[in-house]
């Protein structure tokens, strides 16, 4: 049930035992999932196991002072989510329950048995009809548009599970999410309002092969592990090694319609930065405010764990409801493993068998269920749309060979592995490109070849090859010495490093540098490779590398990601490198 | 209220007794024991008709005769401006033969979670006079930044040290735009610098250890300003799991109801979570990794995300956790779940401690997540975050090469090769190695940088700016002639 309903309540039983988030009730009649009302107080819980007359649950608050004998009544719903305009721009904890409200209504600190409907049930929008008397409707059509943010126009949908019919009549004007703005002849009333529960996927037609990159701005994964609208992709790394800027990044500016932010199990403060810097960055596709698109779930470590069990089920019920409408979504969770956690603890509390370091022998089943939900789809009423899934994996230790992401890799197609040597030389991203990978390269080479640059899959596979080369050169490198080598590898290993300097290093904070078109993605990697070529026509006609390696302008090519108007200084650099390196034979 | 004498079960910290009323989770429980003896305790699970029960000051003695009590109430910490200047036992008892306390109010130890929307992003800068902190991993008011440690290195000295030093400097106070009216600096307060009320916790450390921070709190008359909690290393294990909430409680009432700016500090938390595990594993939990309780990650975000800044008050919390790593290893579940919910983490390193090094802060693993946030120009210094980022390269740099000097010497190393290498060793010997007792402001925090980074030739400064280099560079430095084709 979702927290704008008043429902009956029904089947009232009391509480047995409690430990922590879990409370065994006897007496009480209710179906497995189904949100309860727990104690004197009300916190709300989830029904998680029922054997013989005692029936488990999951409190999504904290259970200080509950005591057995305190009822227990059953709302006969599962856990759900308000969907309608008014989610763009918001901050929800990870049962919807908007955060800024919650302050209003018990100040700094988040007190307890506190409801309030994840969409504003009195604010009125003003509702423009697309279909008229007469039409045919069925399932997910889209019936009128209301303008929910600047960015983004809010498609009113028959609900999925509805017949359809014909409308009876259609109205234009101020309505609140309860209000009908059209009727069948079936006597069906459609409201801007619908409610899903959070654990079952909304339908669709079909599931794609997604074509079309998710462009992210971002050097390394455009250009060289690239991510497709629709595709899913993994950010495992040790603390430090950057997961929450490089998903915030994403966040900020991967060319989606829509993206839902999670913050699942992490630091609160990461949160507020998020909260209070998105409102001021201007989305880069459209120059709005970036929060005109974003719907933030913030549930942080010290929240209840079960609603940090269930707000990645929030989060991505959310953005199926905007693939619906046909969007591209972008989903960011952060962290994976964080909810696996939820997931153990709760489940350790039930007293289950565990799985692989205490973890239930469900996780990997319940990870691929959530992966499962992104995709490419065509959706019922024709519409394409897409949710592209990204999650942060926190492995303990950095050690990627735990449950997590070990079952996360099995799913997903990108992978983005962190690395914290390379944190430590304040090299960001600090993605190392010798562990991570794209299985979709293959399928989104035409898209650039036909929007970039043709050629765009050979300049990547010359750039990964020239930094393959350099790993081996480096093994040598540690036992020898630079000097030791011979000219061309010397060269080589020259080039490597603006690769990595210019190219794969980025500057988050950076006005310029934070955001990469593959347009400038594609001309710095290919000034790289003129200097390369340059450097090796010199080297063969007798140049020694020293002084190859010692022209002024190359250096030039470690400033082009701050460079604004980077066009023609990239032609600059590559004309002065061919001049210094001809004028030394 | 009831009394029981209905103690079925004592196993390890907890006890089993038989109620006939329902008891609330987490309720407060008093056992009197035969001898008249009284203990404290909480109720872990309550179920029909039994609860169970873990004692905080151990549990022998305990014996079927022994009277249980519920109070009818959680964990209460009582609390008071006057707490300042007093130390109290791990259950938050006074123990220097002070007045009693009146308390202002009695609150849950279990503190609500802040509501991230009601939250303000920390960016005010705290100099701590430590160059390896200020310079490369500053930290903010409303940070909670640990000092990862080993068995037998110097981090209770590290923290005193930033304890005894942490203000935040006036001009930069006022550039700060959130700070409107931070209070004035009590006592010796220096040309009206702010001081920090410190909350300090200890919880399993020695005697000695504790005598160490009192006396140093003693004579620098830091005392006053401080509420001291007292767990000690033969005190109960379970009370442990107490102490650092009663400390946060009283952090978080001298923050936002007093307007304290608070520094707490958490030691050692290494024993907290031994504590942890001795309950998770008389309980029978199943346990995760090595034997640590799976909501170990949830325990410890229950403490440390206490830290922070709430929009629209004057007051704060910053915390530095201390904890030892077992076996100085960083992927013991210890650090590395503290890792993941800290932001950030100062190495104390056994290497950089055994050169002598004062304070021995290992800066390369270190990191503070929030230290853009608090630094640059306005803040600190405009060169700042340009001087870190290339003294870690450089750093980086020379300690590569190091491994290299081993293996084929140093003549046989290029000149520039040969100045990343003396640079990596001045950076320890002078950088970091400035002693316990040497306060730094950040500008001479800065100007060591550039005395070391002017060791190089301008064109190898690529991670500052061009008009920067300009401004800081130290011309006539000793610089070994470079020159990249010899």
């Amino acid at each position: 049930m979702s927290q704008a309903t008043e429902t009956e309540v029904g089947g009232e039983g009391r509480i047995a035992s409690v430990s922590g988030p879990v409370v065994v009730a006897t007496g009480l009649d209710a179906r497995m999932n189904d949100v309860v009302y727990v104690g004197e107080e009300g916190l709300m819980g989830e029904i998680i196991e029922i054997e013989g007359d005692r029936t488990t649950v999951q409190v999504y608050e904290e259970t200080s002072a509950v005591a057995p004998g305190e009822p227990v009544e059953t709302t006969g719903e599962p856990l759900s989510v308000d969907l309608g305009p008014g989610m763009m721009d918001s901050v929800y904890d990870g049962v919807q329950r908007p955060l800024d409200v919650l302050e209003s209504q018990m100040g700094a600190f988040l007190d307890r048995g506190v409801d309030a409907p994840g969409i504003d049930l009195d604010r009125e929008w003003a509702f423009e009809p697309t279909v008229e008397e007469g039409d045919d409707v069925g399932p997910t059509d889209v019936v009128g548009v209301v303008e929910e943010t600047e960015t983004i126009d809010h498609r009113v949908m028959v609900p999925p599970g509805s017949d359809g019919g014909t409308v009876e009549t259609v109205r234009e004007g101020a309505f609140t999410v309860e209000d009908p703005v059209a009727v069948l002849d079936t006597g069906e009333e459609v409201t801007m309002r619908q409610e899903w529960p959070v654990r079952e996927a909304r339908p669709t037609e079909e599931k794609k092969t997604p074509t079309e990159p998710l462009i992210s701005g971002q050097r390394i994964l455009d250009g060289l592990f690239p991510l497709a609208k629709g595709g899913t992709a993994a950010i495992p790394g040790p603390f430090g090694s950057g997961k929450t800027v490089t998903q915030q990044s994403l966040a900020k500016f991967a060319d989606a319609d829509i993206v839902v932010y999670i913050g699942c199990g992490e630091r609160g403060n990461e949160m507020t930065e998020v909260i209070e810097d998105f409102p001021e960055l201007p989305d880069p596709q459209t120059g709005n405010s970036l929060m005109a698109r974003t719907c933030l779930i913030a549930n942080t470590s010290n929240m209840p764990v079960a609603a940090r069990e269930s707000c990645v089920y929030t989060g991505i019920t959310i953005a199926e409801f905007y693939r619906d409408m046909g969007y591209d979504v972008a989903l960011m969770a952060d962290s994976t493993s964080r909810w696996a956690e939820a997931m153990r603890e709760i489940s350790s509390r039930l007293e289950e068998m565990p799985g692989e370091e205490g973890y239930p022998a469900y996780l990997a089943a319940r990870l691929s269920q959530f992966y499962e939900r992104a995709g490419y789809f065509e959706n019922i009423n024709g519409r394409e749309g897409s949710i592209s899934a990204i999650g942060a994996v926190s492995p303990p230790g950095g050690d990627f060979s735990e449950p997590v992401t070990q079952n996360t890799l099995r799913i997903v197609k990108c992978f983005w592995a962190l690395d914290k040597d390379l944190a430590e030389r304040r090299h960001f991203p600090a993605i190392n490109w010798d562990d991570s990978y794209s299985l979709y390269r293959d399928q989104l080479d035409p898209w650039f070849e036909d929007n970039v640059e043709a050629d765009w899959p050979e300049t990547r596979q010359w750039a990964i090859d020239t930094l393959d080369e350099e790993g081996e050169l480096q093994e040598i490198v540690q036992l020898v010495g630079k000097d030791a080598l011979p000219d061309d590898q010397r060269l080589t290993l020259d080039v490597a490093q603006y690769l990595r300097e210019a190219y794969l290093q980025q500057n988050a904070l950076h006005d310029v540098d934070q955001y990469c078109p593959p347009e400038k993605t594609y001309d710095i990697l290919s000034a790289i490779k003129t200097y390369n070529d340059e450097a090796f026509d010199a080297l063969d006609a007798g140049v020694p590398v020293d002084e190859i390696t010692d022209i002024d302008a190359a250096p030039r090519l470690n400033r082009l990601g701050t460079t604004d108007d980077y066009e023609p200084e990239v032609e600059s650099i590559e004309e002065d490198v061919a001049e210094q390196l001809e004028a030394l034979y | 209220m009831k009394e029981y004498q209905t103690i079925t079960e004592v196993s390890g910290p907890l006890v089993f007794a038989e109620v006939d009323e329902p008891i609330g989770y987490d309720e407060i429980v008093e056992i009197e024991l035969s001898g008249g003896e009284t203990k404290r305790g909480q109720v872990l699970e309550s179920e029909d008709g039994v609860v169970s029960i873990q004692v905080f000051e151990g549990t022998d003695g305990i014996d079927r005769n022994s009277s249980v009590r519920f109070l009818g109430e959680t964990m209460k910490m009582p609390v008071t401006e006057d707490l300042l200047g007093r130390v109290l036992d791990g259950s938050g008892n006074p123990i220097d033969d002070g007045p009693d306390i009146v308390p202002e109010e009695r609150r849950d130890i279990v503190g609500a979670a802040i509501n991230p929307f009601a939250r303000e992003f920390p960016s005010e800068f705290i100099q701590t006079g430590v160059s390896g902190i200020d310079g490369m991993n500053t930290l903010v008011r409303g940070q909670k930044l640990p000092l990862f440690s080993g068995s037998g290195l110097p981090h209770n000295d590290l923290a005193l040290q930033i304890a005894r030093q942490a203000t935040v400097p006036e001009e930069k106070r006022e550039a700060a735009e959130a700070s409107d009216e931070p209070r004035a600096g009590e006592g010796e307060g220096e040309g009206g610098e702010t001081e920090f009320a410190v909350v300090f916790a200890a919880m399993g450390i020695t005697q000695e250890e504790a005598n160490e921070f009192m006396e140093d709190f003693e004579r620098t008359g830091a005392l006053e300003r401080s509420v001291v909690f007292m767990n000690l290393a033969d005190d109960p294990a379970v009370e442990r799991t107490v102490t650092p909430r009663l400390a946060l409680t009283t952090a978080e009432y001298l923050a936002f109801d007093e307007e304290y700016h608070v520094l707490v500090i958490l030691t050692d938390m290494t024993n907290y979570c031994e504590a942890l595990r001795e309950i998770g594993a008389a309980r029978e939990e199943v346990p995760g990794r090595r034997g640590y309780p799976g909501y170990m990650y949830t325990d410890l975000a229950t403490l440390y995300e206490r830290a922070g800044r709430i929009e629209g008050q004057d007051g704060s919390i910053t915390q530095i956790p201390i904890l030892t790593m077992p076996g100085d290893d960083d992927t013991h579940p210890i650090p590395d779940l503290t890792g993941y919910i800290t932001e950030g983490q100062i190495y104390v390193d056994r290497d950089m401690n055994s050169k002598g090094h004062e304070p021995p802060i290992y800066v390369p693993p270190s990191l503070s997540r929030l230290m853009d946030e608090g630094t640059g120009e306005g803040l600190t210094r405009e060169d700042h975050g340009d001087v870190s980022d290339q003294l870690y390269a450089a750093y980086a740099e020379g300690e590569d090469l190091r491994s290299l000097e081993n293996i084929v010497g140093r003549e046989a190393l290029s000149d520039l090769d040969n100045t990343y290498l003396d640079f990596a060793d001045r950076f320890e010997a002078e950088f970091v190695n400035q002693g316990f007792d040497t306060e730094r402001s950040i500008e001479e925090t800065l100007e060591v940088g550039w005395e070391l980074l002017s060791m190089f030739p301008k064109e190898e400064l690529n991670r500052v700016d061009e008009e920067l280099i300009e401004e800081y560079y130290h011309e006539d430095a000793e610089r070994e002639p470079v020159e990249a084709d010899d």
